[in-house]
């Protein structure tokens, strides 16, 4: 743990302020399900839904359980499409240091073919004022890719 | 049949873009100290003092992993009961409510704190989001809170004017609030000229950032009439969630918050809460949210948030104004700006409320949130008699 630390007077009254950083390294499971569709989507570039027969919902990103009825779904894995429709988006002109690509950057939810949810991701090589919700999009893959949601580098407008 | 549960005593610090005078439990005391010189009350057993308390604080906005460490000393949790919740104030109160309901605590002390100035709110927001599937993508509230207004504001063709006169009218109101961090003289026209954050919202469409605590003392019914002539009531209390992940959601809708309140009007006795209810303090740290939030309380339809503002109804004078006190975006530190709106409710029920009194109050709501675009969502009714 490295701990940058520095004590400040702020000002004459005596208001003594310590500027201390916690850095603790974290490690977060992406649990069975989702290490599932993070290394298919790195090794195939698929994208992989969990559905629920039941509730008639399929989940991208997938995950155990339905929400719904609690049932838990185990497999039932179907592919849906790299090819989708832009739900919502906003174009971010106040970056922070946790952002992972130049500002101004380009959310969106994208409800991929197939999925009855949306999925949350950046947008890319399209021109602002194009940007519209309903717009088509496809998925663009990083050509090096780790097993994590960024190994899709962004949604362009499907030509 | 369990006592009815009474708000005794109610304070806020004013509120502050930094107090970097003073460290979390100073700033705790000075509401503190108010709610126990009002009521006379002390710390102890003897089934007629505060013997419990309950603190509301978020750890990452205080950079520690337990960020009650220098609040308890100052609430009697010395060798004493005390809970900490780390979501909205407004569940804060919930859990105090149950615990006197309950019969377990004869009386309990409240308090939020935080002190946003701590830390780097936006990273921390960040760090907050699951860290598979959105927080490597750098979003923050900020930007969430995007996607929620462009979405709603699609869906039912609400207006950037009609989201800023959310913003315009709570400026206003806290000019009549001894409490309110940032009251200001707006027009549309200055809320839509500040510089964009994220489309569609502007600076102004934003609460700033804010240090502040509110303390307050709950008590069953037979010890609250012994302790005050003007004890306030809570006649219903409810909270609901929504899934965290924002692709699961339709963002244009409250279902959460539709849910809550049904279930506190209910237990309230309230089947038209528009004409039920006299004031709503409604905790809304981004300008569209107060219109999405009035859908999900049932002031107005689906979608018809930006139209309702329009009317007026909302206005001090009008029907039911909502937040008199400025309200969030006036600036309230996030966690403990729903135990603000509590606080607010009271002091209009108790008719104390001042340049901000709405007239004859006898009914109001307070709603708090917390996560992001809204996933928590909690509703407190309060009563007078």
């Amino acid at each position: 743990m490295q701990i940058q630390d520095r004590v400040e007077q702020v000002d004459d009254l005596d208001r003594y302020v310590y500027h201390g950083r916690i850095d603790i390294p974290n490690s977060y499971s992406a649990g069975t399900v989702g290490s599932h569709f993070l290394t298919e989507l790195r090794d195939k570039k698929i994208f992989l839904g969990m559905k629920c027969e039941k509730c008639n919902v399929v989940y991208v990103p997938p995950r155990s359980t339905c929400k719904y009825c609690f049932a838990k779904m185990d497999d039932s894995w179907v592919e849906v499409a790299d090819k989708g429709t832009l739900l919502t988006y906003t174009v971010n002109f106040a970056p922070t240091a946790a952002q992972p690509a130049e500002s101004p950057i380009i959310y969106g939810i994208v409800q991929l073919d197939g999925a009855t949810t949306g999925f949350v991701h950046m947008l890319g090589e399209v021109d602002l004022e194009d940007l519209r919700i309903g717009m088509r999009l496809q998925a663009v893959f990083k050509p090096e890719r780790d097993a994590s949601i960024l190994a899709v580098k962004y949604f362009k407008p499907l030509k | 049949m369990a006592e009815r549960v009474g708000i005794v005593a109610v304070a806020q610090t004013k509120y502050s873009p930094d107090r970097a005078d003073a460290h979390e439990g100073e700033l705790a005391y000075e509401a503190i100290k108010q709610v126990l010189d009002e009521t006379g009350l002390k710390y102890g057993h003897d089934g007629e003092s505060i013997d419990s308390a309950v603190t509301c604080s978020q750890d990452f906005w205080d950079g520690r992993t337990i960020a009650n460490l220098n609040v308890n000393p100052y609430v009697g949790a010395h060798l004493s009961h005390e809970v900490k919740v780390a979501e909205d104030g407004v569940n804060a109160v919930y859990v105090a409510m149950a615990e006197v309901m309950g019969g377990h605590h004869k009386a309990s002390i409240v308090v939020a704190h935080a002190k946003e100035s701590m830390t780097s709110f936006r990273l921390a927001e960040n760090a907050g989001l699951d860290a598979i599937w959105l927080r490597q993508l750098g979003l923050d509230n900020w930007s969430a809170a995007a996607l929620q207004a462009k979405r709603y504001m699609h869906k039912y063709g609400i207006t950037p004017e009609q989201c800023a006169q959310v913003v315009v009218k709570n400026r206003k109101n806290a000019k009549n609030n001894p409490f309110a961090q940032e009251p200001m003289d707006l027009t549309v026209e200055d809320v839509l000229g500040s510089p964009i954050v994220s489309t569609p919202l502007r600076q102004l469409d934003f609460k700033p950032h804010s240090d502040g605590a509110v303390a307050m003392i709950l008590c069953g019914e037979t010890l609250a009439k012994k302790i005050t002539p003007k004890p306030i009531w809570i006649l219903g209390a409810s909270n609901c969630y929504e899934t965290h992940y924002l692709g699961d959601r339709d963002l244009a809708e409250a279902d959460a918050l539709i849910k809550a309140a049904a279930k506190a009007y209910k237990m309230a006795g309230i089947s038209d809460p528009g004409k039920e209810l006299d004031l709503a303090e409604i905790s809304e740290p981004v300008s569209y949210q107060e219109l999405l939030w009035m859908e999900g309380l049932g002031f107005c339809g689906r979608g018809e948030g930006g139209r309702f503002i329009e009317t007026g109804t909302t206005q001090m004078g009008g029907k039911i104004p909502v937040n008199p006190s400025g309200g969030t975006l006036a600036g309230n530190p996030d966690g403990v700006a729903g135990m603000a709106r509590v606080a607010e409710a009271v002091l209009q029920l108790r008719n104390e409320a001042g340049a901000r009194q709405v007239p004859g109050a006898k009914v109001a709501l307070a709603h708090g949130v917390t996560g992001v675009c809204g996933q928590l969502q909690a509703v407190m009714i309060l009563g007078n008699s």
